[in-house]
């Protein structure tokens, strides 16, 4: 399966409305079994288990003569909690009873073959929700609609008089009553002559609620089948060792001291890299550790970070690829009262989800399977074909619980590795696990970034121009090298280019840059730097003018400018729009509305301004990200010595309607705490063309003792609004705590992580 | 030849006296409940008791363990019943979930040890990581599985 196999398909798809695509994917026959049943309420994935049938009412769910209703999701489970919020958004339209809902994943090898009947089966973004909440509640509402129709044709009633609830049909009038599973299979033969209207929030019983994890039970007891948990009959175990310089080739290795390792079956080698099999994980290990390969580091075995970072600051000394603009930046620059100029930058960063990558592939005649983690096993499935040259309908992907991805787990890679292995055994199963070491050392990172802001005041410190040039290196020059032809990347300037504040002269420039390392989707991706130089620069901007960080962001953001006792400024702002009133000038200032009433509710929480003992302060940022507004406040105590520690962050999130609150608290929790781990002492860098830093011992990470009291608070929009959860609580943590730190030592951090700056203070 | 009685049940293995006990656990007994993460005992996903007391499996040579009593996630209770699983479930603690058999391990190792602990006692007790950032949830279900412990206590 290509790409642009994939995008034709869609595009067939989408010609279809979303009712009439419902009513496509139905399934043509009842009674199709493919029911899990399994003590906990999410299914262990092992498909080999399969037991209890029922009546398939649609792609997406299974009812059995229990009522337990089984719904598919075709997102992956990496911890946001797809497993629970997905089917919710199915039962909310179905009117089961929750607690007999249970979860599995949707089939991508029936999605492939089956005219995309899961639609979109990849996980990132933070588009679980906002990109499949329409057709799965759709699919819930037509089911419902199905089974209230089944009853009353049993009744010989009208429809109308029948009504749905908590997993039955009601027939008030007679005080009859059936149960779904007494229904479905009358309901799945049932073909509706249109499909009903979806519920709006105000409609909402279930969707909103707080819902606990339905795979939680699995995840207490090791129960749960994560990839690398996978046993197939007569597996065999590998693992590899790729050039650690990216794109440079084995030379040349002696296979024969891995041989005298017992256990050891075979040594491969590949173009780039050597591959030991054994009987076991840790007998492939040893054979491996005895191995010494020689490799051809390629054109790149001396670069390193340093002289990158070097290359990419001296790019700040020119114009770049304009990316947004408006007014005349450089002449009102230099017309300003005051002008002040910071240099910013953030180094390339590993995922460390904690499962090491892993895949397991088994190919037979006429059957391809593959076990794995991944977040788009369609992406999987098109690999494996491609490679072994099976057509995708021999494919079967079996998607596992992840553990944890934050982007990773989207690039395919390792599955690919682990079918060109599975291509040298025969019908031989294998399972290949990489190390943590080559986990991190073939990995894909968030890039690495250099930034530069210059801002010119006036005499009352308000901001009338900002130039902001920045160099990436760009995500999609190698993914979609197309998309980037005018030099610019919308990965890369997201949160740039789209800054919210209200200035009247900006120049947003960029330099796209490449370097041999492999750049991939991090959690957040472009906000999860760009947040941090934006709003960290917002702050210095707010202290030249000796105002409060975040009265300043308050006027910028549209407040009513007479309570910063700053009352001409919006009529200033009028006249140099242009626009004469000041109500446009309001409007104008307004046009991010959300993001004020966010920093505001934040700020009240987290009581901004309060009075704080010595040594400890506040830091506050803002960012907009997949469709959804956090702010937050971070508390930050630094000792003398310099010693960090962030005592307190509280969040305020907009995302506009909720599925699962409690979900979305424990998403900014987790967000935060990855984002700490990065500003505290996240780095991966490059020396000698290969990563320098490869395991925990030198990857430092957020632990318990670390971890600040993390408050979270809604401050909904509501309306048509859905927002992503699962990034956009990152992109203000580092610079909130940056701004806190600046707010106890004076010193400003424009470089991350925080552990290489001395932070001491007097 | 090394014997180990896991989760009750006495095994003999013929396994190199060097195999990491975590690779014993995983490949030879299929006990995968017990997780590989790091290798180095930095992140703790392989941590099970040995006499009770936790360890991290990864870096333990199985011949240390010989002769003695090894407990693993899929033995701390045959039901979920253990006070720690209870109140992970109810603090809806994990998230992806891939840390938590270690986690669990250390957790229920320190409400044994330190009945009712202070948040600097699980400050020291768990240095296990989670990339997903469970930690607040962590911290608040200790304080309430030592309670349902404690209060198992004053039952029996």
């Amino acid at each position: 399966m290509t790409r642009e196999g994939a995008a034709t398909d869609r595009t067939n798809l989408s010609g279809l409305t979303r009712r009439a695509f419902v009513k496509a994917t139905a399934a043509a026959t009842g009674g199709l079994a493919l029911g899990f049943h399994l003590p906990a309420r999410a299914a262990a994935m092992t498909p080999w288990e399969v037991g209890e049938t029922g009546t398939e009412i649609n792609a997406w769910l299974v009812i059995a003569e229990d009522d337990t209703v089984t719904i598919r999701v075709a997102q992956s489970e990496m911890g946001e909690g797809v497993f629970t919020s997905m089917p919710m958004i199915v039962a909310e339209e179905l009117d089961c009873d929750w607690n007999q809902v249970r979860a599995e994943y949707a089939s991508a090898n029936r999605s492939v073959t089956n005219n995309r009947v899961y639609e979109r089966m990849g996980t990132g973004g933070s588009g679980a929700v906002r990109r499949s909440r329409e057709y799965l509640q759709q699919a819930g509402a037509s089911a419902r609609e199905r089974l209230r129709t089944a009853a009353a044709r049993r009744w010989n009633v009208s429809v109308d008089s029948c009504r749905t609830d908590l997993g039955k049909v009601h027939h008030d009038a007679s005080g009859r009553s059936l149960r779904y599973g007494e229904l479905a299979a009358a309901a799945a033969k049932i073909d509706l002559a249109e499909e009903p209207a979806i519920r709006t929030p105000g409609q909402f019983k279930l969707l909103g609620t707080p819902q606990k994890r339905i795979d939680a039970a699995l995840k207490v007891d090791g129960s749960a089948v994560y990839g690398i948990d996978v046993r197939v009959p007569g597996m065999v175990y590998a693992t590899v060792s790729a050039c650690p310089v990216w794109g440079g080739t084995l030379k040349s290795v002696d296979p024969a001291p891995a041989k005298t390792v017992k256990g050891v079956l075979d040594v491969l080698q590949f173009e780039d890299a050597v591959v030991v099999v054994a009987d076991s994980f840790w007998h492939a290990k040893k054979g491996l550790d005895a191995l010494a390969p020689v490799w051809d580091t390629g054109e790149n075995g001396d670069a390193s970070t340093a002289a990158w970072m070097a290359d990419f600051k001296a790019d700040l000394d020119r114009k770049g690829v304009i990316a947004a603009e408006s007014g005349d930046a450089y002449a009102a620059l230099a017309s300003a009262a005051t002008v002040i100029e910071a240099d910013y930058d953030v180094p390339y960063l590993a995922h460390l989800a904690l499962e090491p990558v892993n895949c397991t592939v088994h190919i037979q005649k006429d059957r391809v399977d593959v076990w794995t983690g991944a977040q788009n096993p369609e992406s999987v499935l098109g690999a494996a074909a491609e490679i072994t040259g099976r057509p995708p309908e021999q494919v079967h992907v079996q998607n596992c619980f992840l553990g944890g991805a934050f982007g990773r787990r989207s690039q395919p890679d390792f599955a690919r590795r682990a079918v060109e292995i599975a291509m040298r055994l025969g019908e031989t199963p294998v399972q290949v696990i990489w190390t943590r070491e080559e986990d991190t050392r073939t990995g894909h990172y968030r890039p690495m970034s250099a930034f530069r802001f210059k801002a010119g005041l006036d005499a009352d410190g308000k901001p009338v121009a900002l130039l902001n040039r920045s160099a990436t290196h760009s995500i999609l020059a190698g993914l979609r090298p197309e998309t980037v032809q005018s030099g610019l990347d919308g990965s890369s300037t997201e949160g740039l280019e789209d800054q919210p504040y209200a200035i009247e002269n900006v120049s947003v420039e960029h330099h796209l840059k490449r370097t041999h390392v492999p750049v991939w989707f991090w959690r957040s991706v472009g906000h999860s730097q760009n947040a941090f130089a934006r709003e960290c620069f917002v702050d210095e901007m707010a202290a030249a003018g000796g105002h409060d960080p975040y009265e300043f962001r308050r006027f910028l953001l549209g407040a009513d400018t007479a309570r910063l006792g700053m009352v001409k400024l919006l009529d200033r702002v009028a006249a140099a729009m242009g626009k004469g009133d000041a109500e446009s000038a309001r409007t104008w200032l307004k046009a991010h509305p959300g993001l004020l009433n966010v920093l505001e509710v934040a700020a009240e929480k987290a009581e901004w301004g309060r009075t704080l003992p010595s040594g400890t302060g506040m830091g506050i940022a803002v960012a907009e990200s997949f469709g959804s507004i956090c702010a937050q406040v971070a508390q930050v105590s630094v000792s003398r010595r310099g010693e960090v520690r962030v005592e307190r962050v509280v969040s305020a999130i907009d995302c506009g309607n909720t599925i699962n609150p409690l979900t979305i608290a424990e998403q900014i929790e987790s967000a935060v705490i990855y984002g700490l781990s990065a500003a505290l002492w996240g780095r991966s860098d490059i020396e000698n063309g290969r990563a320098a830093q490869l395991n925990f011992d030198q990857h430092r990470v957020l632990k318990m003792a670390e971890t600040p009291v993390i408050e979270t608070h809604f401050a909904l929009s509501g309306g048509d609004k859905w927002g992503g959860i699962g990034e956009p609580g990152l992109p203000p943590t580092a610079p909130a705590v940056v701004n806190a730190i600046y707010a106890v030592t004076g010193k400003r951090v424009r470089s991350l992580p925080l552990m290489q700056h001395d932070l001491s203070w007097t | 030849m090394v014997t180990l009685t896991v989760n009750g049940t006495r095994h003999t293995l013929d396994v190199e006296a060097d195999t990491p006990l975590l690779w014993v656990l995983r490949d030879t007994l299929n006990l995968t409940g017990t997780k590989f993460g790091c290798g180095i005992a930095q992140c703790g996903a392989c941590t099970v008791h040995l006499e009770g007391k936790p360890l991290r499996s990864c870096v333990t040579p199985v011949s240390a363990a010989d002769g003695l009593s090894v407990t693993t996630i899929e033995g701390l209770s045959p039901d979920r019943s253990h006070p720690v699983q209870q109140a992970w479930i109810e603090h809806d603690v994990p998230q992806c979930g891939y840390c938590q058999s270690g986690q669990i391990m250390a957790a229920a190792w320190l409400i044994s040890d330190t009945p009712d602990p202070s948040d600097a006692d699980i400050d020291r007790a768990m240095t296990n990581i989670c990339r997903c950032g469970t930690y607040p949830r962590m911290r608040a279900a200790i304080h309430h599985a030592a309670e349902l412990a404690r209060d198992a206590m004053k039952t029996a």
